[in-house]
């Protein structure tokens, strides 16, 4: 409490040093004062380029949780070290003199849009997609099955992912929807050896849990097929390099399409995954051995329900998939369409790693089917030149999970 | 003269100031942070499992002597030492600058204030140090990206068949007179192609 009220305390102080009038000038008595929601990359690149190209601009970043930079802290895969190096960038940023950071602060809660609004010349949300894609399939509140978002938050100790207690003892096998970035750093915790995940930053309690977990077979899922699959090569690659791991991928899978090879002849990221993709189904031996783990690469397959054990447990216990094939709907563009052929799968673990949604904010309208912000629509009273100024960061929209 | 060519002039300076008559050791730990604690832990990192950071991390780790015997005289002339390199940047300024043998471009670039962002200080874990070597003939003088390079480079903006990450582009003595430039945008500026419109 003591950390909110003194967040209010300088909000205060800010709305004080407030001039009425805007003005993008150098004299320090009246400098541009700027709002950027949210203290992840998209928030702290913002605010370094903010500093950087007006003299004397002062930018606060408020962030709901006490501590900053969001995703690289709390999405990032503990054995990716590397990636988070960038912190170092954003703490110097946070030091500049002009630069402040304000944590436990909710935008909703603590402060309102149109209170940041009163107290800075400019106030750019960079909070990003908090809120997941829902498959508005049957049986998708089943136990057993969460969103990736949420298990990744789990093993990163993120403070809104500890309770989620994922059973991995009932279970020897995992089905992961969406074959994404997200997906395979997913697929590599529940696969990868304990002792090597020891090593890494993971949250004790998910150490803990992997440690004990019965889970030795996973199937990442996709709706198209390999010439599509979302993810990037150094994450494959990664994830195909586990030691003492069997790979399976049906070759029959890897049948390209006229369009299939358009794709691949002209974009670097698909034909490297591709490659790697194919060489993994023609290099794996034909079976495993008993004491090896497994990671099935499966293609054009959309879950149409989710099956449960029948007993009334309220446990998942299988999905129920549709046969799908691909077509094309615009240059370089195929969908996956079902051929009404099903396919069942059984699993006692289900993650869902189909992409984010954003949260809405009083005061703006939303787009609740896409969710996102309505970027194209004129709101009235926000862009006056004249007065308030207000910037969508486009990170807001996670459409991609980005490398690492 | 150009501002950044007084800057770089200025730099030269400073860094001569600072080891006349002594060597200047630049060396560089990283601080890890722990999920959610306050506390900042200084390691060095060693990755012996993955081979793409092994060249990486040793030239960060690297401890940098200027060279004091040459400093001064003219220059850095004495390619033995040192090489000349133009960075352009995408207005096509020109800043020309003076690279020790066995240090990258992206180091080389910060040493010089040229505007050459390095989210992930050299560790083959980004794309923004993403840098286009103008001339055909000193990018065969490089050897071949690594599947981590190239891994990285598939993700940057505005990729050429020329381009290379600064952070792996070591200078050597056949690197003399290189030019590279600063590609228009990077990952920061556009997402998936899409250019902001003002409203």
């Amino acid at each position: 409490m003591a950390i909110f009220d003194q967040a209010i305390r300088r909000l205060s102080l800010s709305l004080s040093r407030r001039r009425s009038s805007l003005s993008f000038s150098t004299l320090s008595s009246n400098p541009l004062r700027v709002c950027v929601v949210g203290a992840g990359p998209a928030g702290f690149y913002t605010a370094e380029k903010m500093l950087k190209a007006h003299q004397g601009a002062e930018v606060d970043i408020i962030d709901r949780l006490p501590t900053p930079f969001g995703l690289v802290r709390s999405g990032v895969a503990p054995d990716h070290p590397e990636t988070k190096i960038v912190m170092n960038q954003f703490s110097k940023a946070a030091q500049h003199e002009r630069c402040s950071f304000f944590g436990n602060v909710i935008l909703g809660s603590s402060v309102s849009l149109s209170e940041l609004r009163e107290l800075y010349h400019v106030v750019v949300l960079a909070y990003g997609a908090e809120s997941d894609r829902a498959l508005g399939i049957p049986g998708e509140y089943l136990s057993g099955i969460h969103s990736a978002r949420e298990f990744v938050w789990w093993y990163n100790g993120h403070p809104d992912g500890k309770n989620l207690s994922p059973d991995l003892k009932s279970t020897d096998t995992a089905v992961i929807l969406g074959q994404g970035n997200v997906a395979l750093d997913v697929a590599r915790i529940l696969l990868q050896s304990t002792s090597v995940l020891a090593t890494t930053d993971i949250a004790s309690h998910a150490l803990e849990a992997l440690e004990q977990s019965s889970i030795r077979k996973v199937y990442l899922v996709g709706r198209r097929g390999p010439a599509q699959a979302a993810c990037t090569a150094k994450e494959l690659r990664e994830v195909l390099g586990i030691k003492d791991l069997y790979i399976h991928i049906n070759e029959v899978d890897l049948h390209k399409s006229p369009e299939d090879e358009e794709v691949l002849k002209n974009n670097r990221i698909h034909r490297r995954v591709y490659e790697l993709l194919s060489k993994a189904a023609t290099s794996a031996p034909s079976h495993p051995s008993s004491s090896q783990r497994e990671l099935h690469f499966v293609f054009f397959r959309k879950p149409d329900r989710f099956l449960d054990s029948g007993e009334g447990s309220g446990r998942v216990a299988g999905v129920h998939f549709e046969k799908t094939m691909l077509k094309a709907v615009g240059p370089g563009k195929q969908i996956a369409v079902g051929t009404g052929s099903y396919e069942d799968l059984d699993c006692g673990l289900v993650l869902k790693s189909i992409g984010y949604k954003s949260v809405p904010v009083d005061g703006l309208p939303f787009d609740h089917e896409k969710g996102n912000f309505k970027r194209k629509e004129k709101i009235k009273g926000w862009c006056t030149l004249s007065d308030h100024f207000c910037w969508m960061c486009y990170f807001i929209h996670e459409k991609r999970y980005k490398a690492g | 003269m150009s501002r950044s060519r007084l800057f770089s002039r200025i730099g030269a300076g400073i860094v001569k100031e600072l080891s006349r008559g002594q060597c200047t050791a630049f060396c560089r730990t990283s601080f890890i942070q722990r999920p959610y604690s306050a506390r900042w832990q200084p390691r060095v990192e060693l990755y012996p499992e993955t081979k793409g950071h092994r060249g990486t991390i040793s030239q960060k780790h690297r401890q940098f002597s200027s060279t004091a015997t040459s400093s001064d005289s003219a220059d850095g002339s004495d390619l033995n030492e040192m090489i000349s390199v133009a960075f352009v940047d995408k207005d096509g300024e020109e800043t020309d600058i003076k690279v020790p043998i066995g240090m990258s471009m992206l180091e080389a670039a910060h040493e010089n204030d040229i505007e050459l962002e390095g989210a992930c200080e050299g560790s083959l874990a980004c794309s923004t140090c993403h840098v286009i070597v103008t001339d055909m003939e000193y990018y065969n003088k490089l050897e071949d990206p690594t599947d981590e390079e190239n891994d990285m480079l598939d993700l940057a903006f505005g990729l050429t068949e020329t381009s290379r990450l600064g952070c792996q582009v070591i200078a050597k003595p056949e690197l003399n007179g290189m030019r590279v430039a600063l590609p228009a945008a990077t990952r920061n500026f556009a997402v998936d192609g899409y250019v902001p419109k003002p409203h």
